[in-house]
């Protein structure tokens, strides 16, 4: 017989709004117990969050109301004063969240934030508390902890400030760690990183854990049983094997058919649509094969030999070293890497928002590399460019309609009445529809606002286009969709992408060819088969070892994952990079020779 | 520690070149000035042998570039030149006149601090409260008060009807410090009183604005007292727009020494401006400008200097 840390009953939680109290989460019931995770899953919406934040009481007290009961070792929490709430939090459960970068406070030391906990619950003096967050500090493995402990949180990266995050809600050793998409905002290597650390760390302290995601591949590899949510409401829980491998409800089948998952493109030799799957049913339909690219075509865009440098007083960022690459109309290149590999500073080379330091980049015959304003203009014309944020990229002032007709306006393309039946097309082209167009980008979901970002990228009929984790902040249902979306306009309008992306599974079903980036510099180019079934450079390989498989049978199936600091493309002044040497390993398939 | 030492010379290298600008313009503005300084301050009954005697005394008949090497020599020597009217070297005016202006400031800025932080802390932790709504009115309404008569309506009461302070006035140059500074009391409150509300408008918004940051939840989350997460996690890290409108109040009181020592019949450096500039005293002006303008640029500097003792990621 286990202990039950957690048990969750009849718990509904409503927000005050202006028409009174409206249910967010509504009867959710569950229980951890010691040693055991169990995963809440669900799209953005769903409650997952509310749920955790009401079990720790963290809801604005006059805007929030819950009911049910909340029993933690039998006690229930509804009932729980303010101060006995005080020694809860922290104290019997940890909790960390999804945002490492601004879930520390900037301005104390990492030292006092972790020996904080200590001080308020363990009764520690601040001397004794340090010299126990300095032991945390190696426990959750910080390299050089010693000489870290008095630094501040900006000199640390998203890993290592998750890591310092999860010192902190151990430190006072829970019997429940609420984790809050913990992984999220993390590159996939680092993810793998601190999901091991948890699990160790879980394994050590027979800890219940109640992990919130979103992405299936977490849950098969962390929990023993899962909660499905959905718009507030418990859909199905159960163990995760049999979540997964027969799940009841219809909108568990609908999520697991939408999840991108690693190996499942066989020999196909283009892209491969996502599966249309039937709300109604859950039942899912495998996408068609899209169409290969004629390997004659006239490259629509080349780069050569690109660099991209930026000058600090410490030394120079080598962002974007000696990368060069050629595109093809109707072809997706993907820029594959993590945080910080020059990725996205490549596309915006490319569109000159930024200024290459060497190098040429020639789209449709033109050389922009030190194009003047007009030959930039039209270049625009060509190329457009889709942005990660679809809540950041739109006016909020301006009318759909108005932002997807302004640059057609702005080129002098059409008068403003074609350009309103333009828009009306545009919108029908993208899924939306033309009624919308007098509307605000609020009235639109984070999927829909991609769709118009689409739209108003189509808008100058460009030859390609420059998606920048278009996909990335999109619900995995969404998800799929907007990438259907941008190869079905691929095969129509023969559009070539540049295809940035951290997420493996989706750059392996829309590319055709792929380039994974490291610290500035290609390491490996080819067709999209090559590079995953046959990956020659040992970051590639670990690059897709990262990625968690939506597959609870395979769990453990990983190897063990370094824990390092990720390197810096940050060079003294005056360095002179090594010339790298390639190696063709199959016609296309080029990895770069180690130094 | 490095970082730190060079961040403090760029900052000290800014500020003398500032200084040198400040200068420079002061020089040129009085030589820029329409007509020949001797003869408008001597007026219109002057003989062309007084102009030109004072011309001599001013040194205004030397090449402009010597001039300039003389002004800018006797202020590194710390000499501001000699006042026309009072018969005595400016510095030994301003000197003289320092010490109300000087009390005045500070105590107008430690009251209007000791009312704003608390006020403008509690109003943003209860955000729509009535209280809030209240805080918010009130300051719109102080700061659109003149501080004189804000400090002429505190005369009436609490001179003139209860008197419990004086109306006006230093005291004699014999009276004991505690006296002046009884002197002091209804001006710095009257400023105090106007400059606390700008003041905690922006402790209020800064406030508002950490509060809903991430690290607050967390440390919510870590179990920590409501008192903590707000005086310790959010108030640090409300603080820098809070320095700034701090430091921006002290200059706009020294600047505006002028009109409230007038009001309160203070003998400091304001009241010395505008007797010389009603007297045309040129080098008394100019003096005053020069450590007006020096003042500015010294709170400025401790402010970035603050900056980085506050928030770590400045340093870079």
């Amino acid at each position: 017989m286990t202990d039950t840390v957690l048990s969750v009953e009849n718990l509904t939680t409503s927000f005050k709004t202006a028409d009174g109290w409206r249910a967010v989460i509504r009867n959710i019931n569950l229980t951890v117990d010691a040693g055991e995770t169990v995963a809440i899953v669900g799209e953005s919406g769903s409650g997952k969050s509310v749920t955790a934040l009401s079990t720790m009481r963290l809801l604005p007290p006059g805007r929030a109301r819950c009911e049910g009961r909340i029993l933690l070792e039998g006690r229930d929490l509804l009932q729980a004063s303010e101060a006995e709430m005080r020694a809860v939090r922290g104290g019997v459960i940890g909790m960390i969240f999804q945002e490492p970068m601004t879930s520390l406070n900037p301005v104390f030391t990492i030292g006092n934030q972790i020996a904080e906990a200590l001080v308020l619950h363990r009764d520690l003096s601040w001397k004794a508390a340090e010299a126990e967050a300095l032991r945390l500090m190696e426990r959750v493995r910080i390299p050089a902890a010693k000489s870290r402990l008095h630094e501040y949180p900006h000199k640390f990266s998203g890993g290592m400030r998750q890591r310092v995050m999860i010192a902190m809600a151990l430190a006072c050793r829970p019997k429940l760690l609420i984790a809050d998409e913990p992984t999220t905002a993390l590159d996939v290597t680092v993810q793998a990183e601190i999901l091991h650390l948890l699990r160790e760390l879980q394994r050590e302290e027979n800890m219940g854990v109640l992990f919130i995601t979103h992405d299936m591949g977490v849950v098969a590899e962390v929990a023993d049983r899962t909660v499905v949510m959905f718009r507030g409401d418990m859909i199905e829980t159960g163990p995760t094997q049999e979540i997964f491998a027969a799940p009841k409800a219809i909108y568990t089948k609908a999520l697991l058919a939408s999840i991108p998952r690693l190996g499942t493109m066989g020999d196909a030799a283009a892209p491969r649509r996502f599966p249309d799957v039937d709300p109604a049913t859950g039942f899912a339909t495998d996408g068609r094969v899209t169409q290969p690219v004629s390997a004659d075509a006239k490259p629509i865009l080349t780069v050569d030999k690109l660099s991209v440098r930026f000058a600090l007083p410490q030394g120079q960022i080598h962002a974007v070293e000696d990368v060069s690459f050629d595109l093809r109309p109707g072809e997706t290149l993907s820029l594959v890497g993590e945080s910080g590999c020059g990725k996205s500073t490549t596309g915006r080379a490319i569109m000159r928002l930024v200024d290459p330091s060497a190098g040429s980049v020639v789209i449709d015959g033109q050389d922009v590399t030190k194009a003047g304003s007009g030959v930039l203009r039209a270049m625009r014309r060509t190329s457009q460019m889709i942005f990660q944020d679809p809540f950041a990229s739109l006016n909020p002032r301006i009318t759909i309609g108005s932002a997807i007709a302004e640059p057609m306006l702005a080129h002098g393309l059409l008068g403003r009445r074609e350009a309103k039946e333009r828009v009306a097309e545009l919108l029908e082209q993208v899924g939306l529809s033309g009624t919308m167009a007098g509307r605000h980008p609020h009235e639109f979901s984070g999927g829909q606002r991609q769709r118009i970002s689409i739209a108003r990228a189509l808008a100058l009929q460009p030859k390609f286009i420059v998606a920048d984790e278009a996909v990335s902040a999109l619900d995995v249902t969404v998800k799929a969709q907007v990438s259907n979306l941008l190869l079905d306009l691929q095969e129509k309008h023969r559009l070539a992408y540049l295809f940035i992306s951290h997420d493996m599974a989706v750059v392996e079903r829309v590319s055709h060819r792929v380039a994974v980036m490291f610290l500035g510099e290609i390491v490996e180019i080819g067709p999209r088969a090559a590079i995953f079934d046959n990956p020659q450079h040992a970051y590639t390989r670990r690059l897709i070892a990262a990625v968690p498989m939506p597959d609870p049978t395979r769990r453990g199936h990983q190897p063990p994952p370094l824990n390092e600091e990720i390197k810096s493309p940050l060079r003294p002044h005056g360095y002179v990079p090594p010339k790298r040497a390639y190696r063709e390993v199959s016609p296309g398939h080029f990895v770069q020779e180690a130094a | 520690m490095v970082r730190i030492a060079q961040a403090l010379l760029k900052r000290l290298g800014g500020m003398a070149i500032v200084l040198a600008l400040v200068v420079t313009v002061v020089f040129v503005i009085v030589r820029v000035t329409p007509g020949d300084p001797a003869a408008v301050m001597l007026g219109s009954d002057a003989t062309p042998e007084d102009i030109a005697q004072l011309r001599t005394k001013m040194g205004l008949d030397a090449p402009l570039i010597a001039q300039y090497g003389q002004f800018v020599l006797g202020i590194l020597k710390g000499d501001l030149g000699q006042s026309i009217f009072l018969d005595q070297p400016v510095t030994t005016a301003l000197a003289a006149r320092a010490e109300p202006t000087f009390f005045l400031t500070l105590f107008s800025i430690l009251i209007a601090v000791a009312i704003a932080l608390p006020v403008g802390i509690f109003s943003a932790v209860k955000r729509g409260t009535l209280f809030d709504q209240v805080v918010v009115t009130l300051t719109m309404v102080a700061a659109s008060v003149p501080s004189f008569w804000l400090g002429l309506i505190l005369i009436q009461v609490f001179a003139v009807g209860q008197g419990w302070f004086p109306a006006s006035g230093y005291g004699g140059p014999d009276t004991s410090f505690l006296e002046r500074l009884h002197h002091l009391v209804l001006p710095a409150v009257a400023l105090g009183i106007v400059n606390s509300a700008l003041i905690t408008r922006f402790t209020r918004a800064a406030m508002l604005d950490v509060l809903g940051d991430d690290y607050v939840r967390t440390a919510r989350a870590k179990g920590a007292s409501e008192r903590r997460v707000i005086l310790k996690h959010a108030l640090k890290n409300a603080l820098i727009p809070i320095i700034t409108v701090i430091g921006l109040s002290i200059a706009m009181l020294v600047a505006g020494a002028v009109v409230t020592e007038t009001v309160f019949g203070l003998p400091g450096v304001g009241n010395l401006v505008v007797s010389a500039v009603l007297r045309r005293d040129y080098p008394v002006i100019q003096g005053a400008l020069l450590v007006v303008a020096a003042i500015y640029v010294l709170i400025n500097f401790i402010v970035d200097m603050l900056y980085i003792l506050v928030d770590p990621r400045v340093r870079l």
